[in-house]
């Protein structure tokens, strides 16, 4: 495999977090370490590049294929770019008999985008997801950004605006 | 003492804390296990407590343990921490809030079946849990309860989280192996079962968090102690994850056993809003939907009392659904779940699924006759014992207790054949 040595941004940037990742697998068991490295690759950008996949298989020993079928097979992992922020709201059957439903349609007309659509400025995607275990706080949704996943229960399309509107000042 | 057993922090504060926890009696049951019995001699204990794992299938913890292949090594323990079944959020609650109870569950375990390695799995959703964990773990080591030389035995264990990335089927304990081993989350064929073939092809025992974390205690108090709750056949206390059409959604700790009634309406407030209750899903999205009569409501919620209403107890996640719901959107949501998470190894269950959909929503819009309702079930009864693993199972107990059970619904939403033009199968939507 070929693997344009200028595309290391991983091991570059994160040598230590990777060697920290490999240690939790046998020795012979690298490959264990595919999906957190792709967590790892998507912390700043929020996507998976191929130049990116293609080092993951390096370091854990299997196919760009292989990695990129992990990408595809996971629904946590991107190929593609997204908003900064991605807004996943659960709508499944719990949350679904909680309002969630109308609370997705109304916080994607108050942004002037459709479900799965980012807004202009590139800041939010809103997303319909399945069940998050909160089913108990619906509405509710996990937000994906360069930090990690942070979870917003018991919402209501106000204080969900007021969210995005601080991280539009805070750009 | 707490009169909880698993949501210990509800009354005791900041037992998340090491210093606390050891406080409140965190870790004699690890030390009484590692420094005076032999593992068999829990795995006894845990046998005689009659615990049944809590992630669903409700199969005895101790049993699973001494199907433990002692012909190849290493050993391996997986706590399964996916929590991804529609109405389940216990887990979470445990992890988050009494986590050290949990992990050290996991040691007694790992000591039990002789792993040195254990690995905790959690829904990629769970990195701040993680996250938490993996300071927890780190804390236990520097305290001396992981590592080398646990209590100066030759014991050595050590605990890593792994995150899965968005995939329900992960839950299930075969491709939960597959997705630590870098690969896609498809069961695997069984048997060999994990306790012969697991991870890396090694023994492996695969437990849910909640039946972990009930470990401690019984170490400590005793299986006799453990099996004064609940009933002969389910002893000890489960956490119902109460959601849906009730006033007080949540997770209520009661013994098994507990009737319905007394969940929803003496802990879940009642039904909201004024409304009747119409139906129960004591399962999750998989479950079997029951009919919410008087006979129900009195129904005790454990292992043998909840077949007797043609439904399983699962991981105890109790759905309501009251009169404002029909039925024909209910499995449209639940159909929808399932086909987007199949994970497409097997046809009955990735084609099965897919005409599901297409069927439910037909039906829903309005725009299908009643010969489409038939067809939806015929759909699944053909899935019925031909899939690979049990998510196929699940995606039809909604469909074909729903049409078998709350047939108005349908008849209401389609009307009959002649009032009704059917409308053609390549039509767009
Ligand atoms: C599709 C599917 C999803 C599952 N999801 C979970 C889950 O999220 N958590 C869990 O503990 N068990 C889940 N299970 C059950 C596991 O396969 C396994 O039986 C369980 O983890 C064993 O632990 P226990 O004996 O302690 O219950 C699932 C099973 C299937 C078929
Ligand atoms: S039944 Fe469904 S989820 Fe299970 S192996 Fe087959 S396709 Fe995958
Ligand atoms: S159904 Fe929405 S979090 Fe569970």
């Amino acid at each position: 495999m070929w693997i344009d040595s200028e595309n290391d941004m991983l091991t570059e940037k994160y040598s230590e977090e990777i060697l920290k990742i490999l240690a939790k697998y046998p020795a012979d068991q690298k490959r264990s370490a595919v999906m957190a490295l792709l967590f790892l690759a998507q912390r700043e950008t929020g996507y998976v590049t191929r130049p990116v996949m293609g080092e993951i298989a390096e370091i854990t020993g299997t196919l760009i294929t292989d990695v990129a079928s992990i990408v595809g097979f996971y629904s946590l992992f991107y190929d593609e770019p997204g908003g900064k922020y991605r807004i996943q709201v659960c709508t499944d059957v719990s949350c679904a008999m909680r309002g969630a439903e109308a609370f997705v349609e109304e916080l994607c007309e108050n942004l002037g985008i459709g479900v799965g659509e980012t807004t202009e400025d590139g800041l939010v995607t809103v997303e319909k997801v399945m069940c998050l275990a909160g089913c108990d706080k619906a509405p509710l949704f996990q937000v994906q950004t360069g930090e990690g996943l942070e979870y917003h229960e018991n919402q209501t399309v106000e204080k969900t605006l007021d969210l995005i509107h601080r991280w539009r000042r805070n750009r | 003492m707490s009169p909880y057993l698993l949501l210990r922090h509800r009354d005791i504060p900041d037992i998340d804390k090491l210093e606390v926890y050891c406080q409140q009696g965190g870790f004699i049951g690890f030390k009484k296990a590692v420094v005076s019995m032999q593992p068999e001699q829990v795995t006894e204990v845990v046998k005689a407590s009659g615990l049944r794992g809590r992630g669903g299938a409700g199969f005895p913890t101790g049993l699973k343990w001494a199907f433990m292949d002692n012909n190849a090594w290493p050993h391996y323990v997986t706590a399964n921490a996916d929590e991804s079944e529609p109405g389940t959020f216990k887990d979470r609650e445990i992890m988050e809030y009494n986590p050290f109870q949990f992990l050290e569950g996991v040691a007694i375990a790992s000591y039990a079946v002789g792993a040195n390695v254990a690995y905790i799995y959690l829904r990629g959703e769970f990195w701040q849990i993680a996250r938490q964990l993996d300071w927890r773990i780190a804390e236990m080591k520097e305290a001396g309860y992981l590592g080398e030389k646990i209590f100066g035995t030759d014991y050595a264990l050590e605990i890593y989280t792994h995150l899965g990335a968005g995939a329900y089927i992960c839950g299930e304990e075969t491709a939960l192996l597959e997705s630590i081993e870098g690969k896609l989350g498809q069961p695997r064929l069984r048997p060999p079962f994990p306790p012969v073939y697991g991870l890396y092809g090694k023994p492996t025992v695969v437990n849910n968090v909640e039946t972990l974390t009930n470990l401690p205690l019984i170490l400590e108090r005793g299986a006799e102690w453990f099996r004064s709750y609940g009933t002969e056949k389910s002893p000890g206390v489960k956490i119902f994850s109460l959601s849906g059409c009730v006033n007080r959604p949540g997770n209520y700790e009661l013994p098994l056993g507990t009737p319905f009634r007394q969940l929803i309406y003496e802990h879940g407030g009642g039904i909201r809003d004024g409304h009747a209750i119409k139906a129960i899903m004591p399962a999750g999205a998989s479950s079997a939907l029951i009919i919410a009569d008087e006979k129900a409501l009195d129904t005790p919620m454990d292992y043998e009392n909840v077949p007797s209403l043609g439904a399983q107890l699962g991981s105890a996640s109790v759905i309501v659904i009251d009169d404002s719901i029909s039925i024909d959107w209910l499995i449209k949501k639940t159909v929808h779940f399932f086909c987007h998470e199949s994970c497409g190894k097997c046809t009955p269950c990735r084609e099965g699924t897919f005409w599901m959909k297409h069927l439910t929503e037909r039906i829903h819009a309005g725009q299908a006759a009643w010969e489409d309702v038939q067809l939806l079930y015929d759909v699944a009864s053909q899935m019925k014992t031909k899939c690979l693993c049990a998510l196929g199972e699940f995606s039809i107990e909604a469909v074909m207790t729903g049409i078998d059970r709350f047939k108005d619904d349908f008849i209401e939403r389609v009307g009959t054949e002649q009032t009704n033009i059917r409308i053609d199968a390549n039509s767009k939507e």
